[in-house]
């Protein structure tokens, strides 16, 4: 599992001035391949992602495209046949109480011990199916109390029960519900339970992997203001997985967009969803059905997803590209800041040496300092 | 490709449906308890549900799950059998049983391409066998099956017609499952979840075929969904269930726009909606109910901020809120003609067709009432 080693810049203590935006997960250049040699899979190619500190990342792409692989990756939860074949993942502890140092640790190379420190008490999971992440055979006290007695020794049996009350209150449940197995409970009361448990020890990093995809809509909104809700209060960062970009655009402070094992586009979310830069992005925002006003003929995505074991040349999307150009059969683009703004886009479009398509060239709203008054507001639908 | 996908429903709405369920009710045993104790629970699946689909028209059927929406198709495709009510085909009642002359006109599609196509078959043979087992092979069966696989966007098809299912993507495995349904040339499409499957970039793909068959081979299809916005797209007509009834139906971009049931506006409140300007507010909260013990009156009452005395009381009556709209709920009902059904309470008026309660003093003193009994 160990990485071939590559040094970018060494882990260890790095000085710099705490900021709100420092960030607090830095993934750098991480690439996993699924088997070894000459049939492997790249999976995951050279990734870079950020998520700073309160921030919710919202990690947006079709299956396929390897954005849970990234993000297991990451947090060292992949298994064989997956092989992490290169770059850093480091994750920055909080500013202790002088607000100097920041400890650092570079997961993909931390021992058992240093990871078994990190886990779940600075960065935990919240996986898509929760009748398969909770153990069946024990109530979820117990479970919570497992999880406390391995972290928090010092904690009595009576103040892990209290803690595991407070914990039920936090997402909406009653914590006589403690006593429950986990088939004794609904869909959504399940997910609330391991989000309680993934906010146990107070991490500062919580990875949500379609954590609602499984869920009604009604339950899926409660789910998510409670979410949020918490996020406000306790201040933890998230990198929300899904493929459901309508839902991360309303949720999220910054998307990025996966495509065939790479990054496609980084941008914040309303910049993303107002102006989209690479066409994959502009497709995808393109596959939701509007809630109002007229009903238009929509296509959608030519095509379908590529095979990993057979990926296009050059850019991985050109075959569904109705931009493409004869570079992007060839080259491969990469992940680069676009002009002026605080924003990345992987597309031969944007060289310099193409026109760029009036869709793919709208004004960013993040450009425009204050948004200008010029829409009126919509009219809520739904009266209270 | 399919420029009628957006179109208003411009066929006439009243010309009479090719198929119809009426009043159609399906109870499911429930094993309880054990040893001397066990015994068997009803479970309420579909209560009273009516649906016509109409040719050249997509209907969608909108629920969350549990809601009753697979189990109204299944009975329309007499999969299973109703235990109350009538399946009717061109306005005559189906005979008991599955004869093979209803499955050459109704046909479904189901919601799992990976599961539906059997893995060591060719694409060819799932396509040849419904046409030998309704003896339509016809002379030149190679023609057919090309021109099935041409219709649903497969080509070119004698490459697809030698593929197996693991070789095709999910969106062109759906597509097969599609043809495999067309190849009896049936009247009635049952389309049950036939995206949710998929991937996100090609669901309109799929969406997109199915208005076309609807308009170029005048098809009537049945869209069963979960997904609120998928159904204002395709369907001209939005039929939304909750807890095994039928809440409120009503052309499709109507329905979206102006949801007159409080459910249907919980619905619309909670979808994800990327224009939406502030974070939204729920119209409600909860979970279904059991539908073993449903609740008295109106199913909804234990959810619905405007529920008054009478809906925990008596289930609310099809109220026709508008040309083609429906909606199940006491708060469309003349106040005088509540008081009547009620014996009691006197009520604020909605203030219009839709109901925009300004009162909220009234509505949350209602909102206490159905505790009590």
């Amino acid at each position: 599992m160990s990485p071939a080693p590559r040094s970018t810049s060494p882990p260890g203590p790095v000085t710099s001035v705490p900021q709100a935006s420092d960030p607090v997960l830095e993934i750098r250049d991480l690439s996993v391949d699924y088997g070894f040699g000459a049939d492997a899979v790249h999976a995951v190619v050279g990734c870079d992602v950020v998520l700073r500190r309160g921030q919710v990342l919202g990690l947006a792409g079709e299956s396929g495209s390897g954005k849970s692989t990234l993000a297991m990756a990451a947090i060292r939860l992949l298994r064989a046949p997956g092989v992490i074949t290169g770059g850093e993942v480091l994750f920055h502890s909080a500013p202790d109480a002088a607000g100097g140092l920041h400890e650092t640790i570079d997961l993909l190379r931390a021992g058992d011990a240093e990871l078994r420190r990190v886990r779940w008490s600075e960065i935990s999971v919240v996986l898509q199916s929760a009748l398969n992440a909770l153990n069946p055979v024990i109530t979820i006290g117990a479970q919570f109390a497992d999880l406390l007695k391995v972290h928090r020794p010092e904690l009595t049996e009576s103040e892990r029960w209290e803690r595991g009350v407070q914990l039920m209150e936090m997402v909406g449940m009653t914590g006589d519900r403690l006593r429950s197995y986990s088939h004794e409970l609904s869909g959504g009361m399940r997910q609330r339970a391991m989000i309680a448990m993934a906010l146990a020890l107070e991490p500062q990093v919580m990875i949500l992997d379609e954590p609602t995809t499984a869920l009604d809509v009604v339950t899926q909104r409660e789910i998510l203001e409670e979410l949020m809700g918490l996020r406000d209060r306790l201040g933890f960062a998230a990198l929300f997985i899904t493929h459901d970009l309508s839902l991360l655009v309303e949720l999220a402070d910054e998307i990025v967009v996966m495509y065939a094992g790479r990054l496609m586009e980084r941008a914040a979310a309303a910049s993303l969803f107002h102006s989209p830069r690479v066409p994959y992005t502009y497709g995808l925002l393109h596959c939701f059905p509007p809630m109002h006003g007229e009903r238009r003929p929509m296509e959608g995505i030519p095509g379908s997803p590529p095979d990993l074991r057979a990926l296009p040349s050059g850019c991985a999307f050109h075959p569904r590209c109705p931009w493409a150009m004869e570079r992007c059969r060839k080259e491969t683009p990469a992940l680069v800041g676009l002009d002026g703004s605080d924003r990345e886009a992987a597309c031969w479009l944007h060289s310099g040496e193409a026109t760029v398509p009036a869709e793919l060239d709208l004004p960013d709203p993040a450009n425009r300092g204050p948004q200008p008054a010029d829409e009126p507001p919509r009219v809520r639908r739904a009266t209270r | 490709m399919s420029l009628a996908a957006a179109q208003p429903a411009t066929q006439p709405v009243s010309v009479r449906p090719v198929l119809e369920g009426r009043g159609l009710t399906k109870y499911f045993s429930v094993k309880r308890g054990r040893g001397m104790f066990s015994g068997h629970d009803r479970l309420f699946a579909v209560e009273q549900v009516s649906v016509g689909l109409a040719a050249g028209t997509v209907t969608a059927l909108v629920g969350e799950s549990g809601s009753g929406k697979t189990t109204v198709a299944r009975m329309l495709a007499k999969i299973i059998n109703p235990d109350a009510g009538n399946v009717l085909l061109d306005g005559e009642p189906v005979p008991s049983g599955r004869p093979r002359s209803y499955a050459r006109q109704v046909q479904m599609v189901f919601q799992d391409p990976f599961a539906s196509l059997n893995p060591v078959h060719r694409v060819r043979y799932d396509l040849v066998r419904p046409l030998r087992i309704h003896h339509l092979a016809g002379e030149d069966i190679d023609a057919t099956i090309a021109d099935l696989l041409r219709r649903v966007a497969l080509e070119p098809p004698a490459q697809f017609a030698t593929k197996f299912p693991h070789e095709l993507s999910g969106g062109q495995r759906q597509r097969v499952a599609i043809a495999r349904a067309l190849s009896v040339r049936p009247r009635v499409l049952l389309a049950d979840e036939p995206v949710s499957m998929l991937d996100v970039s090609i669901r309109l793909g799929i969406l997109n075929l199915l208005a076309d068959l609807r308009d170029r081979e005048h098809l009537a299809i049945l869209y069963v969904t979960h997904d609120i916005a998928s159904a204002r797209y395709l369907a001209d007509t939005i039929v939304v269930m909750y807890a095994g009834q039928v809440v409120e139906a009503a052309p499709s971009a109507r329905l979206t726009d102006n949801p007159a049931h409080p459910y249907t506006q919980l619905l619309l409140s909670a979808a994800p909606d990327p224009d939406r300007v502030e974070p939204p507010s729920l119209a409600g909260r909860g979970a279904p109910p059991s539908l073993i013990a449903p609740p008295s009156g109106c199913r909804f009452h234990p959810r619905c901020p405007h529920a008054m005395a009478i809906c925990s009381a008596k289930a609310p009556p099809s109220v026709t809120v508008a040309t083609g709209h429906t909606a199940n709920c006491w708060l469309h009902v003349d106040p005088a003609q509540r008081q009547v059904e009620d014996g009691s309470e006197p009520a604020p008026a909605p203030t219009d067709g839709m109901f925009q309660r300004p009162a909220a003093a009234s509505a949350s003193a209602d909102r206490h009432h159905p505790e009590e009994d």
